[in-house]
């Protein structure tokens, strides 16, 4: 792949002008080989409709009937309609979505509230008053995370039968607060590390209390991060499947629960299996492209900025 | 750290030396500093490596739930078996197969991406918007999508495509590919690799944006090739983003599930480890060969995650330093 700039060869230019634009521009400056960008350019487009297709397909399949849906070759200008949603939303068969959903948003929110509540503190003391071998810590808090989950279902599951835990939700958003942890601790460290010492020194010295300095000085630039780092651990608790799928059933079975009833085939069904797709993406699409700028550094566990 | 005000400190402060009647309250500060992290220290441990022990403790028992009075301690049993049974073993294979491939081919298509996405173009926002859509697909949905939607034998995207692609030119013998069936482990690498592609290309673009364009500049004043700085500047600085994606998404994609069960239910040659490992214990009720395989998995990861660390340790120290 041609990926790299074609020769633009820019030969040391000893003109005055290069000279002067080279020696004029301040601070971080950009390569800018205008001359090829089209190129780039234009392969970047092409690579994104590519990777977009499936999207695109999903979402307009979805407004399809299911007769036009499973046509080959595809039907692509076919005549647009909400039957499907209707399908899904069990108009005709009964069976309706919304417990699922329900169930899902209520794990993905009240799992994040709790990561926020016990990692904002945790942030607080690795980073603005960090304890002693506070890096330590924070690699005993990614370690948990290097731990496959089906290391520890079984244990998790016997204890919730035993308990009486089972198809309970609550018992799924410990779960969830404990898989989202680590991450959010991580990523909010590196947000209240960016809060400049000076001035919270500055704040000290004028005899602020913990509660002010929070308020005034640490809150205002930790809050976008706070921010993101909430819609990534809800993001992460939307998708998942395995611990749901086994610690839940009827009653609190999650989105994704409910989508595995479609991996078998059933009939004419293509135009329903978009339409469920779309409206269970819909939360984590928003929230991804809400989140996007902070996107790489939660999915890096802030190790990249 | 003097105690006489509890000044704010970042690592690297060397603390003051203590006169002895002041210890106790320099204790006490040290526990006002810990407070805040104990809810969550405690919490991760007893969730999450709780669990984990009382796995390895079953690891070693002959535990089948179907008939609880027949536990008794297994020794290395089980371990013997994880290694030769040979669907457990092919798991493992699966398990190595399925993460190396989608981890390269991702990595690759990925750098392909930020290289261009580098670059300044008319829309640019939007095409990494775009990109970044895949990963925005509830994973179970995305490979639904796939199953049914993309990959379908008779009325998918792909074959319907194939099908327009031919007519065109007059013909309707047009070549129908079957990966579900033909290919199964197949289908599960390119749906994956198509949602792991993105991440690969955030963390790389964040990488590219991040070194510093000076010696670029100096480079090309010198008249270096294109080819010559990629080879020499920027791949050299791209390796610790390279390692870090790689790993972490490693690190996924060893424990992924959804691809699995969605596309294939694990037939076909395509179980991996956490998949196998769900229907042993799940189905088969054999909780012992599950913690087993389990643990298995833990050591396989921490093998990978030991690299892993090291990468993400090295990113952190130079920011830990600032």
């Amino acid at each position: 792949m041609s990926t790299l700039t074609p020769a633009a060869h820019r030969k040391a230019t000893t003109g005055p002008t290069a000279q002067a634009t080279g020696t004029l521009r301040r601070g971080k400056s950009r390569m800018d080989p205008t001359r090829n960008n089209t190129a780039a350019g234009l392969g970047a487009w092409l690579l994104a409709l590519l990777f977009a297709a499936p999207v695109m397909w999903m979402i307009l399949t979805s407004f399809h009937s299911e007769t036009d849906a499973a046509t080959n070759p595809p039907s692509i200008a076919a005549n647009l309609t909400l039957d499907a949603y209707r399908e899904f939303f069990g108009e005709t068969s009964g069976v309706s979505p919304w417990p699922s959903l329900i169930n899902s948003a209520t794990a993905s929110i009240l799992s994040t509230v709790l990561v926020l509540v016990l990692a904002i503190p945790a942030a607080y003391a690795l980073s603005i008053r960090p304890v002693k071998k506070w890096t330590d810590v924070m690699f005993f808090f990614l370690s948990t995370k290097m731990m496959p989950v089906v290391a520890a279902i079984l244990p998790l599951y016997l204890f919730a039968r035993t308990v009486g835990a089972l198809d309970n939700i609550w018992f799924l958003i410990l779960m969830y607060t404990s898989m989202n942890l680590p991450i959010a601790v991580w990523m909010m460290r590196s947000f209240l590390a960016e809060v400049p010492v000076e001035m919270l020194e500055a704040a000290q010295i004028d005899g602020a209390g913990l509660l002010l300095t929070l308020r005034k000085v640490v809150a205002p630039v930790a809050m976008p991060g706070i921010a993101a780092t909430a819609l990534i651990c809800f993001i992460f608790s939307w998708n998942e499947l395995l611990l749901a799928r086994v610690l839940t059933g009827v009653v609190a079975g999650t989105a994704p629960v409910f989508l595995t009833g479609f991996v078998s085939g059933q009939g004419l069904f293509l135009a329903k299996v978009c339409a469920a797709a779309v409206v269970i993406s819909l939360p984590v699409l928003f929230a991804g492209f809400a989140a996007q700028d902070k996107l790489v550094q939660g999915l890096s566990l802030g190790a990249v900025k | 750290m003097t105690t006489a005000t509890a000044r704010i400190s970042r690592p690297g402060h060397h603390a003051a030396k203590l006169p002895r009647n002041a210890r106790s309250r320099e204790r006490a500060l040290a526990w006002a500093r810990r407070a805040p992290l104990l809810p969550a220290l405690i919490f991760l441990i007893l969730v999450t490596q709780l669990p984990f022990v009382v796995t390895l403790i079953i690891s070693f028992l002959n535990w089948n739930s179907l008939s609880p009075d027949k536990t008794a301690f297994a020794g290395l049993e089980n371990y013997v078996t994880v290694l030769t049974d040979p669907d457990l073993r092919q798991a493992i294979f699966t398990t190595i197969l399925l993460t190396v491939s989608v981890v390269l081919a991702s990595l690759v298509i990925g750098l392909g991406l930020a290289l261009l996405l580098d670059k300044k173009f008319i829309g640019r926002g939007l095409a990494r918007t775009l990109l970044i859509a895949p990963f925005l697909v509830v994973p179970v949905a995305a490979a639904l999508i796939w199953k049914h939607a993309l990959l379908n034998p008779t009325y998918g995207l792909i074959n319907g495509i194939l099908t327009w692609i031919w007519s065109l030119f007059g013909s309707s013998t047009a070549p129908q590919l079957d990966l579900l069936s033909q290919a199964p482990m197949m289908a599960v690498i390119v749906s994956l690799v198509w949602q792991w592609t993105p991440f690969m290309m955030l963390i790389l673009l964040a990488g590219l944006q991040s070194r510093p364009m000076d010696t670029v500049e100096a480079a090309q004043m010198d008249g270096a090739t294109p080819w010559a700085i990629f080879r020499h500047l920027t791949l050299p600085h791209l390796r610790q983003y390279l390692e870090l994606g790689g790993l972490l998404g490693a690190i996924y994609i060893v424990q992924n599930f959804d691809a699995v069960f969605t596309l294939t239910a694990g037939g076909l040659g395509t179980a991996n480890l956490p998949y196998a490992i769900y229907q042993t214990f799940y189905f088969a009720n054999e909780y012992g060969l599950a913690s087993a395989a389990g643990v298995v998995v833990v050591i396989g990861t921490i093998v990978v995650a030991t690299f892993a660390l090291r990468t993400v340790f090295s990113l952190f120290k130079k920011e830990a330093a600032r």
